[in-house]
């Protein structure tokens, strides 16, 4: 079942983009768009919408970066682990779920290490991979798609995508414990 | 004469490090976009103009007049952001983000005060960062390359948690504006007028 999904995906995640491509063309053509004048009217707007990200990104990322080699995590991981006793959360997967919303390669180093150590089919190795695949990374989105707006003042935006991530990292473990708890 | 310690600060330098090497990676994440981005904008355009997008913005215009309510359900934005979590669910990255920024620029076409937020840009990015998508292909790469005996088991899993994660941003993002720190100064002198 999981695999005739799987499967079912796969062949539209492959077969997306050049039927996507194909209809435009076509749909285009039937409706006598000048394609390749319009094509290359919207495609200048490309370089200055990627430059425009650059100071948000760089702003960004080097904080993250920063943080994440300084150390300060396994504070913010002593500070939290009381709680993970009372929600069930084993406390090797407390730094993945504080590092999800921030970086996504940390993130994927630390399920990627949480593997080795105690086995992709763990309880430990599920949940981390689940909580990986449960959440984007929301600083990064809100840099990138802030930045080609130039939108400084984000109001909620970041309560809600960390609210997001929290419930997303919850909905994990709840999900999990149900599934494949021991 | 004094003499001082050998003292290496490693931590220190490697905060310094930190800052430049992601500094840098920054710059080659938006530079990489350049090409994708004149693709799909490129590609956008041709359906824009063959009434494509339109046509999809009117099909599902039932749901999005829920979830934004702020936008005229015949705008372009609509179809851009139908595309880009169309995009995301199915994984394609390099279609999604493009998608994305252009329903952004849409988006900023209709807010009234440029450089600020608007209720639908917040709405549309706790979407984005709730992460839906129909196949985890990183997370399961990464089993596999573990030695799992089923890699994929984590689909109905990340699937069940990245729901919640939508639906919480989605509610969390339409209850927080109405939160007075989180309102917009036109919104707040049209609630004085209206008391008045």
């Amino acid at each position: 079942m999981t695999e005739l999904f799987k499967n079912i995906v796969n062949l539209m995640a492959v077969t997306a983009i050049p039927l996507m491509i194909l209809i435009f063309l076509i749909w285009g053509a039937v409706r006598k768009v000048k394609v390749y004048e319009s094509f290359v009217e919207g495609a200048k707007e490309g370089f200055t919408t990627a430059i425009r990200i650059i100071p948000y990104l760089v702003a960004m990322l080097f904080a993250i970066g920063m943080f994440r080699a300084s150390g300060a995590m396994d504070m913010l991981v002593k500070v939290f682990s009381p709680v993970t006793n009372l929600i069930g959360l084993p406390a090797e997967t407390l730094p993945m779920v504080l590092m999800r919303p921030l970086s996504g390669s940390g993130s994927l180093g630390i399920m990627t290490e949480l593997m080795k150590v105690h086995g992709p089919d763990s309880f430990i190795g599920v949940l981390a991979s689940t909580m990986y695949g449960s959440s984007e990374t929301t600083f990064y989105v809100l840099a990138v798609y802030f930045g080609a707006v130039q939108i400084k003042n984000t109001r909620h935006a970041v309560p809600a995508g960390l609210i997001a991530d929290f419930v997303g990292m919850l909905g994990a473990l709840f999900i999990c414990r149900i599934l494949f708890a021991v | 004469m004094i003499i001082f310690e050998p003292i290496h600060f490693t931590k220190l330098r490697a905060v310094t490090q930190a800052a430049i090497d992601f500094a840098a990676t920054a710059v080659e994440i938006a530079l990489a976009l350049v090409g994708v981005m004149a693709l799909w904008l490129g590609l956008m355009k041709i359906a824009e103009e063959a009434g494509l997008v339109q046509l999809l913005s009117k099909v599902l215009a039932p749901i999005t007049k829920k979830v934004f309510p702020d936008i005229p359900p015949d705008h372009p934005a609509i179809g851009s952001i139908i595309m880009n979590i169309a995009a995301n669910m199915l994984g394609l990255n390099n279609a999604a983000t493009p998608l994305g920024l252009k329903a952004m620029e849409e988006l900023n076409s209709l807010n009234p005060k440029p450089g600020t937020a608007t209720n639908a840009m917040v709405t549309f990015l706790a979407i984005n960062t709730g992460g839906l998508i129909l196949i985890p292909a990183t997370a399961i790469a990464v089993r596999a390359a573990s030695g799992s005996a089923n890699p994929g088991i984590i689909i109905g899993t990340s699937m069940f948690g990245a729901l919640c994660a939508t639906v919480a941003g989605v509610t969390a993002s339409k209850l927080l504006q109405k939160l007075p720190w989180y309102r917009i100064e036109s919104e707040k002198e049209d609630a004085n007028n209206s008391e008045r």
